[in-house]
């Protein structure tokens, strides 16, 4: 599966910088490359294996909650004492395990699969361009990635092992917490400077190597998608990237930016000069990481709208009205962040503010996701296995966003505050909504990639088991949460509220093992695919309009014999008086 | 063992430790490892006190909990109403969703119409949406959130039961200013989590008959008012029968109201991940009557022998 294909003389030809004329070593092509396809891969093949990774994490913490006190089946006995004690998780662990998943799934997996995947290896390729503006920018923001991955990882060999302070690393907890969390803080600084790299390279490229005819209202969604989540990585990371170091400080240098005076630990007062204030730090990283869940869902929806509008053989319908939600969505997202804070303390005027701002970012997101369905009336619907992923989410992500109202409105958030009905919320967001989109992406973009079409049998059996067992796991917290069954509890039997739900706990953890094994089918076919899977016969195996289907199956280095020339919209289905019922952006006057 | 050892002494911060202390802690750490279940007790650090065994009253089921409260319909109000709107949305897509795959299904014979389709009922739906949600603002949640906000009871109501909730990790200390009806000064010094966990200065003439109390125990029918404190990390106070949930923050003092119309045995709850035992941080909230209530009190504002002042 290479990005490359030199020998052939094909795209030998480009006006661009680097000398290739010359054969690159092994090192330089598939490893220290700057070909934007290379770093996607590269990219994407990382975060498979960290959302795998961090889906471990959480099966095994869903032992514990099922079958509290239970020593974990299979692996228990290879859990060392500083973990498990005969195999039943110590609390500390449990903690350390919640805290990193969410952290790798966010951080390791999403983000890099949808940007650095994704976005690096589509984008230039929908824009006609050769590669990204700044390819060496590229490089290092992924190796910048790869440290970061890394310094998280080795949390987990640390005495004390790795952060358990949540992924959101509350002070004054994660100040005296053990040294994982200081693995966390400088985790984070290479995480957010690679986000920062990439972010800076995307604008800049969509908005100067678009090629002739391809205006900013030409561009598919799916660019405009990475456009808007660039600008929300490129405003939102710093502030985070700061507090980090100013957690780090705190814990290694005796600042007390977090630290409010007089705290006794265990009945110890602490040594620290005080005078801060908790609450910053809950500012500084809600104000990234609300933006980031939009960074989450932004270029899912990119995703899902090109595989919708390319299986209903029409055009995506309210285009321009769904560019401006989309750009309008990512402005609102700067001005909700504290609707995360609303149980603080927080007073009328305040939270009425956050909670106005909440309420409106809700509208473009209703926008999108209607004019998505819209799409679908008057279609010709083919249901391959791109678009039952792209399908399934419409519904998924309108239980995630719409059990986010009672949360974001103030009153009712006091009762389900830190509940598991927060939980249900935005893993229903990200779990069917984001995580479908890209395996619906994985299955449509797998032909460009590779040249091959990954099972389809396989493909749907992928779908329909991950579709029953995600809901299986998901749906049961809402009434969890109902019920005041609280987030984060090692054993939520110390309440009588949590005796009531252990069928739901268990039956979301039975869901969570059963998905874990629907992801097989996915995974051999994911490998097996890329030497045995049916080999494409021309490079537009969907009969898409957009330009990467212009670019052989896979692409060479510079991506295009000549560079194309955009004609027309990105969306002409199903065009009166054309032969074809799609008329590619690419094509000549005729189809 | 070394590592738990370790990680032990930083979760005790960066304070310098004395030798006599860290035997002590030791002992109490291989004292913890064979009482796993429990919460330990060791290194000073609190323990919420024994639980099991005692029965809780009311309804704990898949929706909202029983509501003890006088005023918590009005959130639950609020929760229903919210709820009906978000099935009536996702029915609404769900319907139209599935009339399209089912409608527009690649077959043959059929072909996709690209011809625009009327922008209205989608305008309609967008704009009711928007309405509905003012709706939701302005005559649910800010009027409640104001109330929850702003009738906290004057300092001079003398019907209100006033009581500070100091957490810790992993306790709730509920302090009582006694029949004097003033709370005693508190010093940092003075704290010794086993007999003094608030440091409460036992030679002020207010402190002299403050309660400290590993159970919440309250009248019914009286509004009762809860400044919530911490004195190490981020806790928070949640009540699910009263609908009350307020984070204790270290370094801050936050009120909450609220008006117990039942009475029986109800749990307190701790809603903010505050370190490895934070799950076993429950207390005990006892609702009676005036006259059990008012002999609880005078029975334990009577100061305990032992107290080292």
């Amino acid at each position: 599966m290479s990005g490359h294909d030199h020998g052939s003389g094909r795209g030998g030809h480009h006006d661009h910088e680097h000398d290739l004329h010359h054969e690159l070593g092994f090192w330089r092509k598939y490893v220290f490359s700057i070909d934007h396809k290379v770093i996607g891969i590269q990219y994407a093949v990382s975060a498979l294996v960290f959302l795998f990774f961090g889906f471990c994490l959480m099966m095994i913490m869903r032992w514990q909650l099922a079958y509290p006190g239970q020593p974990v089946p299979i692996i228990g006995r290879f859990l060392s004492d500083a973990v498990a004690i005969d195999g039943v998780l110590r609390p500390e662990f449990y903690n350390a395990l919640g805290a990193m998943h969410g952290t790798i799934m966010v951080f390791l997996g999403v983000v890099p699969l949808l940007v650095g995947g994704f976005g690096n290896y589509v984008m230039p390729l929908q824009i006609g361009a050769p590669d990204m503006a700044f390819p060496k920018l590229n490089m290092l923001s992924y190796w910048s990635f790869f440290v970061g991955c890394v310094v998280m990882v080795a949390g987990f060999f640390v005495p004390g092992g790795a952060a358990n302070s949540g992924w959101t690393s509350y002070a004054p907890l994660s100040v005296i917490a053990t040294t994982g969390q200081t693995m966390w803080l400088l985790g984070m600084v290479f995480l957010i400077t690679s986000s920062l790299l990439g972010s800076v390279n995307f604008i800049v490229t969509i908005i100067q190597l678009r090629v002739k005819g391809l205006t900013m209202f030409r561009l598919p969604f799916f660019v405009w998608a990475q456009f808007v989540t660039s600008f929300l990585l490129l405003l939102a990371f710093p502030p985070l990237e700061a507090a980090a170091v100013l957690q780090l400080m705190d814990r290694l240098a005796g600042t007390s930016f977090f630290m409010p005076s007089g705290l006794v630990v265990s009945g110890v007062p602490q040594d620290f000069v005080g005078g801060g204030n908790p609450l910053l730090w809950q500012h500084l990283f809600w104000f990234l990481a609300h933006p980031e869940v939009y960074v989450l869902i932004l270029p899912a929806m990119g995703i899902v709208a090109e595989i919708i509008t390319n299986n209903t053989r029409r055009p995506l319908w309210g285009y321009t009205t769904m560019v401006y939600s989309l750009v309008f969505l990512g402005f609102m997202s700067f001005i909700v962040w504290a609707h995360h804070m609303f149980i603080t303390g927080m007073g009328t005027q305040i939270s009425a503010f956050f909670a106005t701002t909440t309420m409106i970012i809700s509208i473009p997101s209703v926008i999108i996701l209607t004019c998505l369905i819209i799409t679908l009336y008057n279609g010709y619907i083919r249901f391959n296995v791109p678009m039952l992923f792209a399908l399934a989410f419409l519904p998924m992500f309108a239980i995630g966003g719409l059990t986010g109202l009672p949360l974001g409105l103030p009153a009712s958030d006091i009762h389900l505050h830190d509940t598991y009905y927060v939980i249900g919320h935005f893993h229903y967001v990200v779990a069917p909504g984001t995580i479908f989109a890209i395996f619906a992406g994985i299955y449509y973009w797998y032909p460009k990639v590779t040249g091959r079409m990954m099972n389809p049998a396989l493909g749907k059996i992928h779908f329909v088991l991950s579709f029953i067992f995600i809901n299986t796991v998901f749906m049961p917290m809402f009434f969890q949460g109902l019920a005041g069954e609280s987030r984060r509890l090692y054993d939520p039997t110390v309440y009588e509220h949590g005796v009531q739900m252990i069928g739901m706990r268990k039956m979301s953890s039975w869901g969570a093992w059963m998905l874990g094994l629907s992801q097989l089918p996915f995974i051999l076919n994911f490998f097996m695919s890329i030497w045995a899977g049916k080999r494409v016969t021309n490079d537009n195996p969907w009969e898409a309009t957009t330009i990467e289907w212009l670019a052989p199956s896979p692409p060479p280095h510079g991506n295009f014999a000549k560079v194309p020339t955009a004609h027309r919209g990105p969306y002409e289905y199903s065009v009166p008086g054309v032969k074809t019922d799609y008329f590619p952006q690419f094509a000549g006057a005729e189809a | 063992m070394k590592r738990l050892g370790r990680q032990i002494r930083r979760a005790g911060g960066r304070a310098s430790l004395n030798k006599v202390g860290m035997g002590l802690r030791w002992a109490a750490l291989v004292a913890c490892v064979f009482l796993f279940a429990d919460a330990p007790s060791a290194m000073g650090q609190a323990a919420a006190p024994q639980t099991e065994g005692i029965k809780i009253d009311g309804h704990y089921g898949p929706y909202l909990p029983t509501d003890a409260s006088k005023d918590g319909y009005r959130a639950d109000q609020l929760i229903d109403v919210v709820h009906w709107f978000m099935i009536a949305l996702f029915v609404g897509w769900g319907i139209f969703f599935t009339y399209c795959l089912v409608k527009f299904r690649a077959r043959p014979g059929h072909r996709a119409n690209p011809e625009h389709i009327k922008a209205k009922p989608s305008k309609y739906l967008e704009i009711g949406v928007a309405i509905f949600e003012a709706v939701l603002l302005l005559g649910w949640s800010i009027p409640i959130w104001a109330s929850v906000k702003n009738d906290v009871p004057p300092p001079n109501d003398p019907h209100a039961v006033r009581i500070r909730v100091v957490a810790e990790q992993f306790a709730w200390n509920f302090h009582y200013p006694g029949p004097d009806g003033k709370f005693g000064k508190t010093a940092v010094e003075r704290i010794n989590t086993a007999t003094n966990p608030l440091g409460i200065d036992r030679n002020d003439p207010d402190g002299k008959d403050d309660i400290v109390s590993g159970e919440l125990r309250l009248p019914v029918n009286k509004t009762i008012v809860c400044e919530i404190l911490s004195k190490d990390v981020i806790h928070s106070f949640f009540l699910p029968v009263m609908r009350v949930k307020q984070d204790a923050i270290p370094g801050m003092r936050i009120p909450v109201w609220f008006t117990p119309v039942k009475t029986g045995t109800y749990e307190v709850a701790c809603a903010q991940l505050c370190g490895n035992n934070h799950y076993s941080m429950k207390a005990i909230m006892y609702i009676q009557n005036q006259t059990d209530y008012d002999a609880w009190i005078l029975e334990k504002c009577k100061p305990p022998e032992e107290f080292d002042g």
